[in-house]
């Protein structure tokens, strides 16, 4: 029997350069991945019609989709390249399909499939994601917590800024200044914390202004390619909310 | 102040600290040097908040006693010394327990959505090598959570401005600044020895450059990648780690190499399922029908072999991960038995805990994160059906040596520049990438302790390094980091000279050699004769290593991961040959490191003629650090040894077959008593 092979599709070019598609056959082994299918092409980097190229730059770390890393446009959809399986019950591909891997576009391209997310890391500082501590000397135990917050935070801490919301975000753009859906569910979630919540006025005035939660479009597309699940609209809704209460009545606390 | 640690130096450049790695280790040095007042340059091969602490599931040891159990870190330490066999020096474990309790509490206070009991508390859950609830947990991915907390916290300083000696803001200087996707490449050291800086290269346009340092900082992680597909992410090559050792710095006690006992098979890497999976009570057990082909869910109870439960009765699945990787693999690759015929694996089974919707959502709270990692890559529902698993290469308890200055408690001089320094005067390492804390078996839930406790020594070392070491890097003259930069352009150069047809080797492929070849003969069982079939085979790799294609001739300017590939390829070829030299050199049984002519109840120690036929520890002979110095290119590293501090806990056997009842109710009883067991039957006795 003939070995079975899948095709990657693959975008290729270096910054704002031309993108050019090479398409290679790869063998399928079992438990496959697209990441394992990565790097068999590095392993020989000839293409499907026999031209010698360079091995394809991709981002990847983890590869157990904790990390955020992997995320490429693979047939269409914002993904991990990690979690997302060749074969198997959530493959997607059978041998001789064609697989379509291109980069993020709503980031700048490096090379082939890696993009800078720095614009993602600039927006948590914009909204101050982060406790402010007194520092990290021994102050005794932090607050309590009801288990029932804990369960709220929780989901909301397991963003790993992969980008796959904003990817499908049409309201995130190059020509708009919108923050995306995961600052905003961020802000959320240090809002509930005991101690956040003493600086929940300084948050929620960064996503009131420009590029803030007013610029979502309430596509909702975020929350169905969230590959932790996370309750995107749901947050968005609440500091929706809260917004608006501080639009209405911030003014008496001032 | 003295001049040379004003913030300003005379020509006008802010005295920086330099931290390479931005995983737990580093951010908490970071946050150290920070609070000291010492602005850093953070550099990272990868955004730091993608850093391999993220995958750590399990959650971090604090002997906080939340539950009314009696636990202490005087247990903590003790069986923490117990688990490592002995091989840890003792002060640093001692001051490492000592702290986990406030460490705990800081990172609660940093706003980790630790899973709470039903009254707010921080809630705790059991894990190997001891019977007492000690580890605090955020779902199943506490790693993860943990160093959101520590890099938001960095995230802060990067907005902090930078202030002058009289509290006068420096325009554009910022506490910390980061530079994410930069590899470094060599270290920078002057002409008294001493690091003043490293050379890194920008991932994203090649370009190299030195950065000054007044005090550098390796927290690299750990060298997974030497064994291809392992629980590691892909950054993890020890690279950093191979350029201090080829400056010079000593490499220790390489040998002992952590397996996992449990991780899920795929074609690219080996996911961890994590051992919290056993502390929340997952069981491990195969078939006792060797051609059962059932479905696990299937097996009625009696017909399952409880391995774990039935050959240590007291720790059951819950013993040190060393013993359970051994046993798993004695169980199924000597043994014959699987979860179905053609599979090499066993079951690590929760169905039993997910019986009602209330259970099922109970054990969703605590162990999601993992649980979802086997559905999505394997593909079965874990809650329905007993997970297959296989011990995969997990960590390094080896690492770069650092040293340490004790107190008069007994345990570590907080702020001496002794600690966490390398032989390399003004180099510090830390978390994964240095060798301290687990001697030769690192206990569950350690780690994220070790790292972060390792940055909160590291900050005020570097600091007080600082002040003692003769003049700043800031002053000196800049020749010195430029020659040094240049010499990493053009060893970088010659890379893409590598394109004759005499350059007919793969890199990735070599690595996929020295991955299979390290995988199958150094990791559970040792043999010498195969260990030095492995050396003759790195020596071949090193070999063929220069005949490596650079695969991508793309001019520097852009992104080129083939070239800087090679790189780390180098390194991985020589901390290869540091594992595999220490271990052939160590002929005894201890933690990790495991030989079956030293095991008495191996056919293989019967058979063999040699001194010491199944002695299995040997404290009179190997009780001792392994120091690996580098001496050159394709030359075997020289080895050195050095006692270990056992000052606070007397060497003993190491048996889990049964702790006294005393352990479980709070007294001392499980780790001071000698053990009254079958120390025979154990899968290592010692000889003390």
């Amino acid at each position: 029997m003939a070995q079975e092979t899948v095709t990657l599709k693959i975008k290729r070019g270096a910054g704002t350069g031309e993108s050019t598609w090479e398409e290679f056959s790869v063998p399928l082994s079992p438990n496959a991945n697209v990441i394992s299918c990565l790097m068999e092409i590095r392993k020989n980097p000839v293409t499907k019609g026999g031209q010698s190229t360079t091995p394809v730059s991709w981002d990847s770390c983890c590869l157990e989709e904790v990390c955020g890393a992997c995320t490429m446009v693979i047939n269409g959809r914002a993904r991990q390249a990690c979690s997302t399986m060749i074969n198997g019950p959530h493959g997607i591909a059978k041998s001789g399909e064609t697989i379509t891997i291109e980069p993020m576009t709503k980031f700048p391209r490096v090379r082939d499939l890696v993009v800078d997310r720095s614009k993602m890391f600039d927006a948590l500082k914009r909204v101050k994601a982060w406790i402010q501590i007194d520092g990290s000397h021994e102050l005794g135990a932090g607050p309590r917590v009801s288990p029932k917050d804990q369960e709220i935070m929780y989901p909301l801490s397991r963003c790993m800024t992969c980008g796959c919301c904003v990817e499908s975000c049409p309201n995130y753009n190059d020509h708009s200044p919108f923050i995306g859906p995961f600052a905003i569910s961020l802000v959320r979630m240090y809002n509930m914390h005991p101690s956040g919540k003493m600086h929940a006025g300084e948050r929620l005035d960064s996503i009131m202004s420009e590029g803030g939660i007013a610029d979502c479009g309430k596509a909702q597309n975020c929350v169905k390619v969230c590959p932790k699940a996370i309750p995107l609209t749901e947050s968005i809704a609440v500091m929706g909310r809260e917004t608006l209460k501080r639009a209405l009545f911030g003014w008496l606390l001032k | 102040m003295a001049a040379k640690v004003s913030v300003k130096s005379k020509n006008g450049k802010v005295r920086r600290a330099i931290v390479v790695g931005g995983g737990l280790a580093g951010l908490m040095t970071v946050i150290k040097l920070c609070e000291a007042g010492i602005p850093v340059d953070l550099i990272s091969l990868v955004p730091v908040k993608r850093s391999h602490s993220v995958c750590a599931q399990g959650g971090i040891n604090a002997s906080v006693n939340l539950k009314g159990e009696g636990d202490s870190p005087q247990i903590h330490m003790e069986e923490t010394c117990l688990g490592g066999d002995f091989l840890a020096n003792q002060p640093p474990v001692k001051s490492m327990a000592d702290a986990a309790p406030g460490i705990v509490f800081m990172l609660d206070r940093m706003g980790v959505p630790f899973n709470r009991t039903p009254e707010g508390n921080l809630d705790f859950r059991r894990f190997g090598g001891t019977l007492f609830h000690r580890t605090a947990f955020s779902g199943a991915t506490t790693g993860q959570q943990l160093l959101y907390a520590l890099d938001e916290q960095v995230r802060r300083y990067e907005t902090v401005d930078v202030t002058d000696d009289k509290g006068v803001t420096i325009p554009g200087e910022k506490m910390v600044r980061k530079f994410e996707f930069w590899d470094v490449c060599d270290l920078v050291i002057d002409d008294d020895g001493i690091v003043r800086g490293v050379v890194a290269q920008d991932l994203k346009t090649s370009e190299i450059r030195s950065f000054v340092g007044d005090a550098v900082c390796l927290a690299t992680g750990g060298v997974g990648m030497v064994y291809g597909r392992s629980t590691n992410s892909v950054i993890n090559t020890g690279s950093a780690a191979a350029v201090a050792y080829r400056r010079g710095a000593y490499y220790a006690n390489g040998e002992f190499i952590q397996v996992h006992p449990t991780a899920i098979p795929g074609a690219d890497k080996l996911r961890l399922i994590s051992e919290s999976v056993r502390g929340e009570g997952g069981r491990v057990w195969v078939p006792r029908d060797q051609n059962d082909k059932r479905k696990g869910k299937d097996i009625p109870e009696k017909e399952r072999y409880y391995f774990l439960e039935e050959r240590y009765p007291a720790y059951k699945n819950l013993v040190p991960r060393d013993i359970a990787s051994r046993e798993i693999f004695k169980t199924v690759v000597h043994e014959g038995y699987h979860t179905r015929p053609g599979v090499r694996a066993a079951f690590l089974d929760v169905t039993h805990l997910a019986k009602t919707p209330a259970a099922k959502h109970a054990l969703r709270n605590k162990l999601e994160g993992v649980l979802e990692i086997y559905e999505k890559f394997a593909g079965e529902d874990p809650y329905e059906n007993p997970m297959e698993i296989f011990p995969a290469v997990h960590y390094s308890m080896g690492g770069l040596w650092v040293g340490f200055e004790k107190n008069d408690r007994g345990g570590m001089k907080m702020g001496s520049p002794a600690n966490a320094q390398t032989n390399l005067p003004g180099l510090f390492a830390t978390g994964e990438a240095d060798y301290e804390y687990h001697g030769a078996n690192r206990l569950g839930a350690n780690s994220l302790l070790s790292c972060i406790w390792g940055g909160m020594i590291t900050g005020p070392a570097m600091a007080s390094w600082r002040e003692s070491v003769k003049g700043s890097a800031f002053d000196m003259d800049e020749g010195v980091f430029e020659k040094s930069a240049k010499r990493a352009r053009e060893e970088f150069e010659t890379y893409f000279k590598r394109t004759g047809s005499e350059f007919n080797e793969n890199p990735f492929k070599i690595h996929d050699e020295l991955a299979e070849e390290m995988l199958v003969k150094v990791t559970v069982e040792r043999k010498n004769n195969e260990l030095d079939g492995v050396i003759a085979k790195i020596g071949e790799l090193n070999e063929r290593f220069d005949k490596c294609a650079v695969l991508d001739t793309t001019p520097t300017g852009k992104m080129n991961q083939p070239a800087v590939f090679l790189r780390h390829l180098r390194g991985m070829l020589d901390l290869a040959e540091v594992i595999v030299r220490g271990a052939r050199a160590r002929d005894e049984n201890r933690g990790a490191h495991y030989k079956p002519i030293f095991d008495p109840e191996r056919q293989e120690a019967k058979d063999y003629t040699g001194e010491g036929a199944g002695k299995g520890r040997d404290d009179e002979n190997w009780q001792k650090t392994t120091k690996a110095q580098y001496v050159g290119p394709k030359s075997a590293p020289k080895l050195s040894y050095e006692a270990v501090d056992v000052s606070l806990v007397k060497p003993r056997a190491r048996v889990y077959k049964q702790a006294s009842m005393d352990a479980a109710k709070g007294s001392l009883g499980a780790s001071k008593e000698e053990p009254k067991g079958d120390v025979k039957a154990e899968a290592k006795p010692a000889t003390t």
